[in-house]
């Protein structure tokens, strides 16, 4: 796998005329993960969305790894998958309708037997056929994880993974986070959990400096 | 696991378009809702109005006309919301397809549930206020063309109402002097058939509405969106 790199610049995010953070630079390279943490309300998930290009930063650059073109004004699921706190699941459609759908809405291919076992591998298999609004908050979680096994993107952007687990699927998805690791992806990822990931990665304490 | 399977934005126009139909038909109360006041308006008003032949095939068009567009607004508000709120939404703006060409199949499967029962049903409804056959051809063409135009623009305001509070209100504030045209010609063309002038320049002019909306529309709303998600 080609080896790239994610990189913040001296970010900074305001919120309601408010600095949350200031000065935020890191390197995600291939095959490493960076854990952000910090109290609730430093602007965490703020970050997340900003490396998503779904916010733009008050200062600063993010320069993203770029699949196609030399130079990438946005990201896109190609190349990055984001969960955040609303989890993207349509309640009326089934588990693996959702997979199915959601990849073909993003422009990916993805087939039936593939999310079938995407959710299995997740755990989920005795729930792809039941609508997502029937499943509990934890198995929700997992749907949105079994997505990110079907995605080709090699930057994994995740808000709070493994929130709402039991301990069978926490250890499921710590696997899941690991393998992507080890196979040369790249996770960045808020979590008050300790996610317990090898290999070479960072963590970064938001609110340590600016917002005092 | 890279990015060597290329994303293929029709692929995400057709699995957006199947997935709203899909969502529509599980839950059918949302749009049913809209056409069962469509029907509601048209049958209440030759009750209440009275039974004078020439009074009612006077003003039969334009209340139709009106009660597509009351329908065609009450539907409008879940266009974007749902999504905003369950996530969809960011998913659709990092999608590997432009957010102008999901929101616009996003338009065309609002259109297919929520404007095309309005035109099958119109000349049903026209019948009750007598309306003669040619003129009865001419609204159901005349919504089939501006159904959509009011879609279109009425995506823009739910674009740009997405997330705020007591949004409904600002919407229509800003969607009816951009629906005004519409209903202007719209009705124009039943009424010049009526009249026996022929509602061609009429259906023209929403014709041209419609290219110009749905050349435009997919953007404002897809602008809107990602300033929304900000």
């Amino acid at each position: 796998m080609a080896s790239w790199v994610l990189t913040a610049m001296d970010l900074a995010c305001q919120k309601a005329q408010r600095t949350l953070f200031e000065g935020v630079s890191f390197s995600v390279p291939a095959g490493s993960w960076l854990h952000i943490e910090g109290g609730n309300g430093c602007g965490k998930t703020s970050l997340l969305r900003i490396l998503c290009g779904l916010s733009p930063a008050a200062r600063g650059q993010v320069l993203w790894p770029s699949a196609r073109h030399a130079l990438r004004l946005r990201p896109d699921r190609s190349v990055l998958h984001y969960i955040g706190h609303a989890l993207g699941l349509k309640p009326d459609l089934t588990a693996c309708e959702n997979l199915c759908f959601d990849a073909q809405a993003s422009g990916l291919a993805l087939s039936r037997e593939q999310a079938l076992q995407a959710l299995a591998e997740q755990g989920l298999q005795s729930r792809a056929h039941l609508p997502v609004r029937v499943l509990s908050q934890g198995q929700r979680q997992g749907v949105a994880l079994a997505r990110l096994r079907t995605s080709p993107a090699s930057l994994w952007v995740l808000d709070e993974p493994l929130v709402g687990l039991d301990a069978q699927a926490t250890a499921t998805a710590r696997a899941l986070l690991q393998s992507h690791v080890d196979a040369g992806g790249a996770i960045v990822m808020t979590s008050h959990h300790d996610v317990g990931l090898q290999g070479p990665g960072a963590r970064l304490q938001l609110g340590a400096r600016g917002a005092a | 696991m890279n990015a060597l399977a290329l994303p293929s934005p029709w692929q995400a126009i057709s699995g957006v378009l199947r997935r709203d139909l899909r969502m529509a038909l599980r839950r059918k109360s949302e749009w049913l809702g809209a056409v069962f006041f469509f029907v509601l308006v048209a049958a209440l008003f030759p009750l209440a109005i009275g039974p004078e032949p020439d009074t009612l095939r006077l003003i039969g068009p334009g209340v139709l006309w009106v009660a597509a567009l009351l329908a065609s607004m009450l539907s409008l508000g879940r266009l974007f919301e749902a999504d905003h709120q369950d996530g969809s939404l960011e998913q659709l703006a990092l999608s590997a397809a432009p957010l102008s060409w999901s929101i616009s199949a996003k338009l065309l499967a609002h259109w297919l549930i929520s404007g095309l029962p309005l035109v099958l049903l119109s000349p049903l409804l026209g019948l009750q206020f007598g309306l003669a056959p040619e003129a009865l051809g001419m609204l159901a063409l005349t919504l089939l063309i501006g159904t959509p135009v009011l879609s279109l623009l009425g995506a823009i305001g739910a674009a740009l109402t997405l997330g705020v509070r007591g949004g409904g209100v600002l919407q229509s504030l800003l969607l009816l002097p951009l629906y005004v045209p519409v209903l202007v010609f719209g009705t124009g063309a039943v009424d010049a058939q009526m009249r026996g002038l022929g509602g061609q320049a009429h259906v023209s002019v929403l014709l041209a509405l419609l290219l110009a909306t749905a050349a435009l529309s997919p953007w404002a709303c897809a602008a809107a969106v990602r300033l929304a998600l900000e």
